[in-house]
C-alpha cells in the first residue's frame, strides 16, 4: 500500500518580500514518517503551510506540481482545500493553546471534527470523542472531556490536539513542533504515542522540528532546511550515520550528547529565508568547505542514498 | 481568505486616507483659532442692526460681505465661528492634557504599585464612571460660575478617566514583561523603571486616547455652553451660538447649523486622527 | 567549602501551592552549579529566591555570610551588583525602547561606578567581550538576532563585575548551532571573572559537561544533588533516571528500540508532592505504600551526592 498522500515539488514561498522557501520538493507515501529539520529560519514550518495552502494572506505560493490525496490542488478553492483539511490531512501545532478553541470543551471541539468530517451523529460523535481522549492517554476520559483546554496541563494539552487532529481519520499528518514546549519525559511520551498512531493506522506522517535528535526513533526519512532551501535528504540511517552536506554534519555535532564533550563550534548564526545577500548556497559563508563554485546555487547530488545540494561533494 | 486580507488592506490605506482627512480638519481648526484675528472679516462682537439676519451668500438676500450670513444683531456668523474655533480648541487641549497627566500618572501608579494604590485609584475610577458627570458638572459650574479654568478642571474629571483605565490596564501587563524585571535584577531604581521602561511603552496609549478624549472635551463643552456655562463672555463658542440659533430654527436656520457643523468636523477630525494614531501606534507598539 | 550562596529551609507558596519546600542548599565560589527540572519544578523560582527577586515566605538566603532576605531597598539595590540574572527568553529580556549602548551603561551608572558618557568605554568592552561590534551600541535590540540578543544580555549581567551569575534556561530559546557559542562563551566568561554560576536547565547532555555539581528539582523539591558526570552515569534517584531515558539520542536504531520497549500507555500528570508524599510517587515504577505517605530525606549515596528515596535505605 505506497499510495503516494503528498506530492509537491517546486514548491517557492514568497512573502513580504523575502522567499521563504525556494525550489522545494516532498513525497510522502502512506505508511511513511518523513523529518523536516532546521533552524530558524529555514522556512521549513512556511512549507508545510503552504503544502496545504493555509499559509497567511498575501504569500506568494508557486508550485510545478502539487497533489494532495491523489488530487491536483494547485488551483483549488478554499472550499475544496478545507474538505481536504481535518479528513485526508490534519495538522498539530507547537501551540495547542492557540489551535484550541478556549470557549468550548474539549469533547465538544473533537466530536465536531467527527461530525463535520466523518458524518456521525451527535451522541456517536461524543461516544467516539471519548474513546479518542483515552486512547492519547488521557485517563478518565469521561469526566475531561467536559474540561476546557485552559484547565489541561501542556502535555495534556497537546493530546487533546493529537485526538483532535486524529478524530478525521486522516490519512496524512503534519506535526509541526509538537513537543517543543514540553518537558522532556512528556516529549518522550507524545512521541512514542504519535509513533504508535502512525503504525496503527499506517498513516502519513510529516514531523517538523528544529531537533534532530528527537527525530531519530519517529521517521524513515529527513529532509534538512537551511535558508528556505533544501541542504539534504536521506534515509534516517544514512544521514545520522553517513551525513553528507556540511550542514547535517554540524548540526550533527552541535547535539548536546550525554557521551561526549560538544565538538568545535559552529561560528556565525542561520541565515534568514533567503535574505542572504550574495547569490549562491545560503550556508557557503559559514561552511568550512566552501570553494568557489558555491556562488552558484547547487543542485541536489545523488551520493550513496542521499541526496546533499553541495558542490564539495561532487 | 484573500477577500478578507484584501478588506484589511484596504482599510489601512483607507485609514490613512481618512487619518489624512482629520488631520485636514483639525489643521483648519488650529489655524482658525491662531489666525482669527487676521482670518475674520468681522470682529464677532461687531453688532450691526441693518444687516441683521442675512442668509448665507449664495441664498437669496445674502451678499458675499456676509458669506455665511449674520445673525439676529448683525454679527457676521463666519467671523464668530473662525473666532469660537480658539475657545473650543484650547478648551479640548487643554482639558486633554490635564485629563492626560493626571489620570496618566494615576493609572501607571495602580497598574505599577499594584496593592491599595491599585484599590483606591480603582474605586475612584468606578465612582466617576457611576455618576451622572453632566449634572454634576452644570451644578459645580453654577456654583463656581463660568470661565477657562473652572471649565477646563471639570472637563478634565471626565478625561483623565479614560487615560487611567488604559494605562492602568497596560502597565498591568507590563509588569510581566521580562525585562522589567531585568532590570530589577540590575538594580535599577523605581523612578527610572517607571520614566524609561514603563512610560515609553504607554505612551502610544496616552497619545491615541488625548486625542478621543479632546474630542469629547471639545463636544462637552459645546454642549455646555450651549446651556449657559460659558467660558469667555468676549469671544463667541459655538455652544453659545448654538443656544442662540436655536430660537431661529425656523426663520434663520444658518445661525444654529454653520456652528454646528463647525463642532461636528472638529470633532471628527479630532476622532479620525485618534483611529489613525492608534492604527499606527498600537499593532506595532509591542 | 568557601560558600558563597547559601539557601537554608527555603519555602515558598503561591496561592494555595507549593512552589519551593525545604531547600538547603551551598554553592562555593567558582563553582558551576546547575539547577535540573521540569516545568512546575520549582526551578526558575529558586533561581529568583537566590537573588532576592522573589521573597521566600520562610527561610533565609545567605551571601557571603550575609542574609539577603532581611535586606529591603536600597541595600538590596546595592548588593545586586554583586548578583546578576540572565533570563530566558532574548527577546523579552531588553527594553525595545532602549539602544543597547543605554542597556548595558545602565547597570554601571545605577551603581555609581561611571556616568553615563564614562560608561561608554566600558560598554564598547564589553560587547568585545560577547563578541559583538562596540559600533552597535546605537542600535535597539530588534537589530539583532535571539543569540546576539543573548550576548547583549550577558554582557550586561556582567558588565558590573558581579560575582555570581543565574542563568536562567539561557539556551533554550536558541538555535542548536548558536547554543554552542553560547556555552564556550559562559566558559570564556568564568575563567576570566571568576564567576559562579547557578545554571537553570532542563537540558541534562548540556549541564553534563557544563556543570561540577547539579540539583534534580521536582514539584519544588530537591530529590537529588551531586556530580552530574557521576549522577547521571548511574542515577540514584528514580526520577532522574527518567529523565535521562527522555534524552532522544541521535540513532535511529537505539530510539526505536527504545520506543517499542516502553510500550505502555503513558500516565497521565498528577500534582503529587502536595502534603508529605514523596513528589514522584504517581509517576515512580517502585512506588511503595510509604512514599506516598512521608516525603524521603535526602540520604547520602557518597560523599556530594545525595537524593531523596526511600529505596535507598535497602542498598545503602
Amino acid at each position: 500500500m505506497n499510495e503516494t498522500l503528498l506530492d509537491i515539488a517546486g514548491l517557492t514561498v514568497r512573502f513580504g518580500g523575502t522567499t521563504a522557501v525556494s525550489d522545494v520538493f516532498l513525497t510522502v507515501a502512506r505508511g511513511e514518517a518523513v523529518g523536516i529539520v532546521g533552524e530558524s529560519g529555514s522556512g521549513k514550518s512556511a512549507a508545510m503551510l503552504a503544502a496545504i495552502r493555509l499559509h497567511p494572506p498575501g504569500t506568494g505560493i508557486e508550485t510545478e506540481r502539487h497533489v494532495l490525496g491523489g488530487e491536483d490542488v494547485r488551483n483549488a478553492t478554499e472550499g475544496k482545500m478545507r474538505s481536504l483539511r481535518g479528513r485526508f490531512v490534519a495538522m498539530v501545532f507547537q501551540d495547542p493553546l492557540s489551535a484550541l478553541n478556549p470557549l468550548l470543551p474539549v469533547g465538544v471541539q473533537i466530536a465536531e471534527v467527527l461530525m463535520r468530517h466523518r458524518r456521525l451523529g451527535r451522541r456517536m460523535a461524543h461516544l467516539e470523542a471519548r474513546a479518542l481522549l483515552t486512547r492519547v492517554g488521557i485517563a478518565d476520559a469521561a469526566a475531561h472531556e467536559h474540561r476546557y483546554p485552559h484547565e489541561f496541563s501542556g502535555g495534556q494539552r497537546q493530546r487533546v490536539m493529537i485526538a483532535s487532529a486524529l478524530a478525521g481519520d486522516p490519512a496524512l499528518r503534519i506535526a509541526d513542533e509538537p513537543t517543543t514546549a514540553l518537558d522532556v519525559t512528556v516529549q518522550a511520551q507524545l512521541a512514542r504515542l504519535i509513533v504508535q498512531l502512525q503504525r496503527e493506522r499506517q498513516m502519513g506522517l510529516i514531523w517538523v522540528t528544529h531537533d534532530l535528535a528527537l527525530m531519530a526513533g519517529i521517521v524513515d526519512r529527513v529532509v534538512v532546511m537551511y535558508a528556505g532551501r533544501i541542504m539534504e535528504m536521506a534515509p534516517a540511517g544514512a544521514l545520522y550515520f553517513a551525513p553528507r552536506h556540511p550542514y547535517t554534519v554540524a548540526l550533527l555535532a552541535s547535539l548536546p550528547r550525554l557521551d561526549r564533550k560538544r565538538s568545535p563550534v559552529l561560528p556565525g548564526a542561520p541565515a534568514p529565508p533567503g535574505g542572504v545577500a550574495q547569490p549562491g548556497c545560503p550556508f557557503a559563508p559559514r561552511c568550512s568547505k566552501r570553494i568557489d563554485k558555491c556562488d552558484e546555487v547547487p543542485p541536489l547530488l545523488e551520493i550513496g542514498e542521499s541526496l546533499a545540494a553541495c558542490w564539495a561533494l561532487a | 481568505m484573500t477577500r478578507i486580507a484584501k478588506l484589511l488592506r484596504h482599510r489601512i490605506a483607507g485609514g490613512t486616507i481618512l487619518g489624512g482627512l482629520g488631520g485636514l480638519l483639525l489643521v483648519c481648526a488650529v489655524l482658525a483659532a491662531a489666525a482669527a484675528p487676521v482670518l475674520a472679516p468681522y470682529r464677532p462682537t461687531d453688532i450691526d442692526l441693518r444687516q441683521r439676519l442675512l442668509p448665507p451668500s449664495w441664498d437669496a438676500g445674502g451678499n458675499m460681505l456676509h458669506m455665511l450670513g449674520t445673525d439676529n444683531v448683525g454679527r457676521d456668523i463666519l467671523s464668530r465661528i473662525i473666532w469660537g474655533a480658539r475657545i473650543s480648541l484650547s478648551v479640548g487641549l487643554a482639558a486633554s492634557c490635564l485629563g492626560a497627566l493626571v489620570g496618566s500618572t494615576l493609572g501607571l501608579c495602580a497598574g505599577f504599585f499594584g496593592g491599595w494604590t491599585d484599590r483606591a485609584v480603582s474605586w475612584l475610577i468606578d465612582v466617576q464612571l457611576a455618576f451622572p458627570f453632566t449634572l454634576f458638572a452644570i451644578f459645580l459650574l453654577a456654583v463656581f460660575g463660568g470661565g477657562f479654568m473652572p471649565v477646563v478642571a471639570v472637563l478634565s474629571l471626565a478625561t483623565w478617566v479614560n487615560f487611567a483605565r488604559v494605562v492602568r490596564s497596560q502597565a498591568l501587563s507590563l509588569r510581566a514583561q521580562d525585562y522589567l524585571l531585568a532590570a530589577r535584577a540590575v538594580g535599577v531604581g523605581t523612578p527610572r523603571i517607571l520614566r524609561r521602561y514603563l512610560l515609553p511603552a504607554v505612551l502610544p496609549s496616552i497619545v491615541v486616547v488625548a486625542s478621543f478624549s479632546a474630542a469629547q472635551a471639545i463636544l462637552t463643552q459645546a454642549a455646555l455652553s450651549f446651556l449657559g456655562i460659558g467660558v469667555d463672555p468676549t469671544v463667541p463658542s459655538w455652544g453659545t451660538m448654538l443656544d442662540l440659533g436655536r430660537n431661529y430654527l425656523q426663520t434663520a436656520w444658518w445661525m444654529a447649523t454653520f456652528p454646528g457643523i463647525a463642532i461636528a468636523l472638529t470633532v471628527l477630525g479630532a476622532n479620525l486622527v485618534g483611529d489613525w494614531l492608534s492604527l499606527r501606534l498600537d499593532p506595532r507598539g509591542s | 567549602m568557601n560558600a558563597i550562596v547559601e539557601a537554608a529551609g527555603i519555602h515558598l507558596s503561591f496561592a494555595e501551592t507549593r512552589v519551593l519546600s525545604d531547600i538547603n542548599l551551598a554553592i562555593a565560589k567558582g563553582e558551576t552549579f546547575a539547577v535540573i527540572g521540569e516545568s512546575g519544578s520549582g526551578k526558575t523560582t529558586l533561581g529568583r529566591v537566590l537573588l532576592m527577586l522573589q521573597a521566600p515566605d520562610e527561610g533565609s538566603v545567605l551571601f557571603h555570610g550575609e542574609d539577603i532576605t532581611k535586606l529591603s531597598g536600597a541595600r538590596l539595590r546595592r548588593q545586586r551588583r554583586r548578583m546578576q540574572m540572565i533570563f530566558q527568553d532574548p527577546y523579552a529580556s531588553l527594553n525595545p525602547r532602549m539602544t543597547i549602548g543605554e542597556t548595558l551603561a545602565e547597570p554601571l551608572v545605577v551603581h555609581g561606578l561611571e556616568n553615563w558618557v564614562g560608561a561608554r568605554e566600558k560598554v564598547a568592552v564589553a560587547l568585545q567581550m560577547v563578541g559583538l561590534e562596540p559600533a552597535m551600541a546605537q542600535r535597539t535590540p530588534h537589530a539583532f538576532s535571539g543569540g546576539q540578543r543573548q550576548r547583549i544580555a550577558i554582557a550586561r549581567a556582567v558588565i558590573a563585575g558581579p560575582e555570581l551569575v543565574v542563568a536562567d534556561e539561557p539556551l533554550s530559546a536558541l538555535d542548536i548551532t548558536v547554543q554552542g557559542q553560547i556555552i564556550d562563551l559562559f566558559e570564556k566568561l568564568r575563567d576570566a571573572m571568576g564567576l559562579t554560576y547557578v545554571f537553570i536547565s532542563h537540558d541534562l547532555p548540556v549541564v553534563r559537561h557544563f556543570a561540577a555539581r547539579a540539583a534534580v528539582m521536582l514539584h519544588g523539591r530537591i530529590v537529588e544533588i551531586g556530580d552530574p558526570g557521576v549522577m547521571f552515569a548511574s542515577p540514584a534517584h528514580p526520577y532522574t533516571r527518567a529523565l535521562l531515558e527522555s534524552v532522544p539520542v541521535p540513532d535511529p536504531e537505539f530510539e526505536r528500540h527504545k520506543i517499542s520497549r516502553a510500550a505502555r500507555a503513558p500516565a497521565p500528570m498528577s500534582r503529587a508532592g502536595q502534603g508529605g508524599a514523596c513528589p514522584y510517587v504517581a509517576r515512580c515504577r517502585h512506588a511503595l505504600s510509604l512514599c506516598g505517605e512521608i516525603m524521603p530525606p535526602l540520604k547520602t549515596v557518597s560523599p556530594g551526592w545525595q537524593a531523596a528515596c526511600w529505596l535507598l535505605e535497602t542498598s545503602l
